[in-house]
C-alpha cells in the first residue's frame, strides 16, 4: 500500500469497550453540569461512567465485564 | 554522572577503558562477564553514551569501534536471553482487542499495589531511587523509533511523545515532574544518581527499552513495549498517588502519579489502536516483534517486582526465586 495517500485522522474516536477519544482543545460539561478544559493534545473521555477521575478516563473499564463496557 | 561502581571483572575493564581513552580502532581483548549484572552494568554505561554521556568519558567515544563491538555482543545475549523467555502468542483477530486482552491475561505481583497498602516510607523512597533510572529519560528509549516508521505510525507516535514530552512546557515534561518530586523528596534528581543501588532487574529493564529503541529492526518489540507500558499504568499510578498519599510523600512526586493516572488512559488507547494498530496493518510481518516487546515489558516488571517484594520480605523466598 503506497504511503502517498491521505489518511483517517478523526477529532472524535469511540474506543470499544472504553473511552472516547477527542482530540483538541474542548470545554467538556459532566453530568453534573461542571465544565472542565481539556489539557492535552488529545482527551480520554469516560463512556462507562465508572471512572474515578470523571469525565475522564481513568483506566477503570479494564475491570469491567465486557458485557458491562461500552459498546 | 560518573562512571558507575564496577560490578565484576568486564565492568572494571570497560569503565577503566573508558574513562582513560581508546586511541586505536582496536579495543582491549574484554574479560567475560563475571555475572548477569557485570554484563548488564556494562551495557547500560555503553547506552548511556548515546543519551547524556559520562563526566569523565569523552564524548568522542560515543560511536567508538570497539565499544560498539562489544556492545554488539552484550546486546546479542540481551535479546537471545530476553527471546528465550517469549512464549509467543495465539492470535484471536482485532489487534486492539487482542492485545488488550494479551495485556489483560498476565499476571504477576504489583509493586503499586504494595505501595498502595502497606509499603512503609524507606521502602517507597527505595523504589523512587531505582525506578529513578528510567524516569529521568521518561520516553527518551522510544523516541529514537520515530525516524524508522511508516506515516501514520510516526504521525501517532508524535502525538503520544508530544503529551510524555510536556507538549512543548518544559514544566510539564514528564522526566522533569519526575525530577521535581525526587528534589521534594529530598533525593537526588540527576541523570544516574543512584545507579549503583539499582538491582540487575531494573538495569535489565532498562537496557531492554534502549535495544529496542536503537535497532530499526527492532522496530516492532519498541512500540509493543510501549503500548502495554502505557497499558498497565493508569491503574497503578492511582495506587501510587494514594500510597505516597497515605505516607505524607511531598505534593509534587504525589502529582507525577496523578498526572499519570489521566494521561496514560489516553496514551494506553493511542500505544495500542493507533501507534501499534497503524504498524502492524502497514508492517503485518512486525505483530510477533510488538508482542514480543510487550511481553518484555510485563515480564520484567514482574521480575523488577518479585525481586524489590522479595528483599522487603512480602514475597517468600521460594516465589521470588520462581519467576
Ligand atoms: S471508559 Fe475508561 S474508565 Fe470509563
Ligand atoms: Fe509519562
Ligand atoms: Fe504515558
Amino acid at each position: 500500500m503506497s504511503e502517498a495517500r491521505s489518511f483517517d485522522h478523526p477529532d472524535v474516536v469511540l474506543c470499544p469497550g472504553g473511552p472516547m477519544l477527542l482530540r483538541g482543545d474542548h470545554l467538556v460539561e459532566d453530568a453534573d453540569g461542571v465544565t472542565h478544559r481539556t489539557e492535552r493534545p488529545v482527551s480520554a473521555i469516560c463512556r462507562c461512567h465508572k471512572s474515578a477521575s470523571k469525565p475522564w478516563c481513568d483506566g477503570t473499564h479494564k475491570l469491567l465485564p465486557h458485557k458491562q463496557r461500552p459498546i | 554522572m560518573l562512571t558507575p561502581k564496577p560490578r565484576g571483572s568486564l565492568s572494571e575493564a570497560v569503565f577503566a577503558a573508558l574513562r582513560a581513552g581508546l586511541d586505536t580502532d582496536h579495543g582491549p581483548v574484554w574479560p567475560t562477564a563475571d555475572a548477569d549484572e557485570d554484563a548488564a552494568v556494562s551495557l547500560w554505561v555503553l547506552y548511556e553514551l548515546h543519551y547524556r554521556g559520562l563526566d569523565d568519558v569523552g564524548d568522542e567515544l560515543e560511536w567508538h569501534p570497539a565499544l560498539l563491538a562489544l556492545r554488539h555482543q552484550l546486546e546479542g545475549d540481551l535479546e537471545a536471553r530476553l527471546r528465550a523467555r517469549f512464549p509467543g502468542r495465539r492470535s484471536e483477530g482485532d489487534f486492539g482487542e487482542e492485545f488488550f486482552g494479551f495485556v489483560a491475561n498476565h499476571d504477576g505481583p504489583s509493586l503499586a499495589a504494595h505501595v498502595q497498602r502497606d509499603a512503609d516510607r524507606d521502602q517507597v523512597l527505595e523504589l523512587l531511587r531505582v525506578r529513578s533510572i528510567y524516569h529521568l529519560k521518561e520516553a527518551d528509549p522510544t523516541a529514537w523509533v520515530v525516524p524508522r516508521l511508516p506515516v501514520a505510525t510516526k504521525a501517532a507516535l508524535m502525538e503520544l511523545l508530544y503529551d510524555e514530552y510536556g507538549v512543548g512546557d518544559p514544566n510539564r515534561l514528564h522526566a522533569h515532574l519526575w525530577a521535581l518530586g525526587m528534589e521534594a523528596c529530598g533525593l537526588e534528581s540527576d541523570y544516574g544518581a543512584y545507579i549503583d543501588e539499582v538491582p540487575t532487574e531494573i538495569l535489565e529493564q532498562n537496557n531492554a527499552m534502549s535495544l529496542f529503541g536503537l535497532h530499526r529492526r527492532l522496530r516492532g518489540a519498541a512500540l509493543g513495549h510501549l503500548a502495554a507500558f502505557e497499558a498497565t499504568s493508569s491503574m497503578p499510578s492511582r495506587r501510587m498517588a494514594q500510597g505516597l498519599e497515605r505516607l505524607d510523600l511531598p505534593r509534587a512526586i504525589v502529582d507525577y502519579y496523578t498526572e499519570h493516572i489521566e494521561a496514560d488512559a489516553v496514551h494506553e488507547q493511542l500505544a495500542v489502536r493507533t501507534v501499534c494498530g497503524s504498524l502492524v496493518a502497514q508492517e503485518p510481518g512486525l505483530t510477533d516483534d510488538v508482542y514480543f516487546g510487550a511481553f518484555t515489558c510485563l515480564d520484567l516488571e514482574n521480575r523488577v517486582a518479585v525481586r524489590m517484594l522479595s528483599r522487603w520480605g512480602v514475597l517468600e523466598g521460594d516465589e521470588g526465586a520462581a519467576a
